[in-house]
């Protein structure tokens, strides 16, 4: 049975230094520029028509575009418009990535810890500076809990901050680790079917079933993961 | 000419209907923040919970851990930021589990995760 954790291996295509620091252009590099020229295409030539009753391709676009308007005015509220270049990108770089990963031979840059932990410490970092730039220092009281009592700061404080700390972390490692698993179990069932022989059609059966929840849960982690950036810009923007 | 007007004057009415629906809408699901828990459930919330468990330890121990390197004061930070970052974790499931208090937000995501679900959106 081939090695299930082989696949999320980082193949340099081509080998760059520069200063000592490994900069290759990588498959993992390689599927993010796909990624993103995807987008692109799909953005620009579907709206290209700029028919007042669209086509199916231009619907499709706006589907995408209304969604995710649609969740930033819901959970961010009417300041949240500016950011919603930014909370749109996300989305579409995150939900392409994962589902660039469901087609086969294809590499799902979203299952490497330090691409979804980058992207959640973007998230983390541009927030807490919307939040200190519209508060200042009294965005620090959203570590003291409203109404507790002064004398127990010495424990909530450090607590409240660790818990706000953690929120990149458990952002990045969700999305991560229903990627990887995800693909992991395909993976592992795909070799059973092989080493069965005729009975392989059971495991056959059931990764017929896996491959429809993977795509599911590729759509449901990018909203998952916008609507937790949405949800952390509101609590910056309006404090509660 | 006759067509182009009642073509218009359609559009004009379909703009209007929109406009009233939403306005409806608006009044219905405004306040996000005052809906009705939906009932938390489903293997995503308990991922959600064991990962929340996690990251609080995990951050806590890393900010231990830095800061003994920083001031030479190994192990008793980590021990104390250890504890600490088991709270944090633990008061993060406790507000994911229970729905409430949106000031952290998982609480308030996961509702209106579940509502949306619900409504089929």
């Amino acid at each position: 049975m081939a090695n299930p954790i082989e696949q999320f291996k980082i193949q340099p295509l081509v080998p760059l230094e520069i200063g000592g620091v490994n900069i290759s252009f990588t498959n993992s590099a390689l599927m993010m520029v796909a990624a993103l020229c995807l987008i692109t295409a799909f953005l620009t030539l579907s709206v290209r028509g700029r028919a007042l009753v669209p086509g199916r391709w231009q619907s499709m676009a706006e589907v995408f575009y209304e969604f995710v308007a649609n969740m930033v005015r819901d959970n961010v509220g009417q300041e949240g418009r500016k950011y919603f270049p930014f909370i749109f990108a996300l989305f579409m770089f995150v939900l392409f990535g994962n589902l660039l990963g469901m087609i086969p031979y294809g590499f799902a840059f979203t299952s490497h810890i330090i691409v979804t932990f980058a992207l959640a410490a973007l998230v983390f970092v541009g927030v807490t500076i919307i939040g200190f730039s519209r508060h200042g220092l009294h965005y620090l009281r959203m570590f003291f809990p409203h109404g507790a009592p002064l004398a127990t700061a010495v424990i909530l404080v450090p607590i409240e901050l660790i818990s706000y700390l953690s929120r990149p972390f458990s952002l990045g490692v969700r999305l991560f680790a229903n990627m990887t698993v995800g693909h992991i179990i395909l993976k592992v069932v795909g070799g059973f079917v092989v080493a069965l022989g005729v009975f392989g059609i059971v495991p056959m059966a059931f990764l017929g079933g896996v491959t429809v929840l993977e795509f599911g849960i590729a759509l449901l982690q990018a909203y998952v993961f916008t609507i937790l950036s949405c949800i952390y810009l509101h609590d910056a923007i309006h404090m509660h | 000419m006759t067509d182009e007007t009642k073509e218009s004057r359609s559009l004009e009415k379909l703009g209007e209907r929109l406009r009233a629906a939403r306005d409806r809408e608006k009044v219905e699901t405004g306040r996000a923040e005052q809906r009705a828990g939906g009932p938390n459930s489903g293997a995503g919330l308990g991922l959600r919970i064991a990962i929340e468990l996690v990251a609080g330890i995990v951050v806590g121990v890393a900010i231990g851990f830095t800061l003994d390197r920083w001031l030479g004061s190994r192990p008793w930070f980590m021990v104390v930021f250890l504890f600490l970052g088991a709270a944090a974790g633990m008061m993060n499931v406790y507000r994911a589990a229970k729905g409430i208090d949106a000031s952290v937000g998982l609480g308030a995501a996961q509702r209106r995760h579940d509502q949306d679900r619900k409504n089929g959106t």
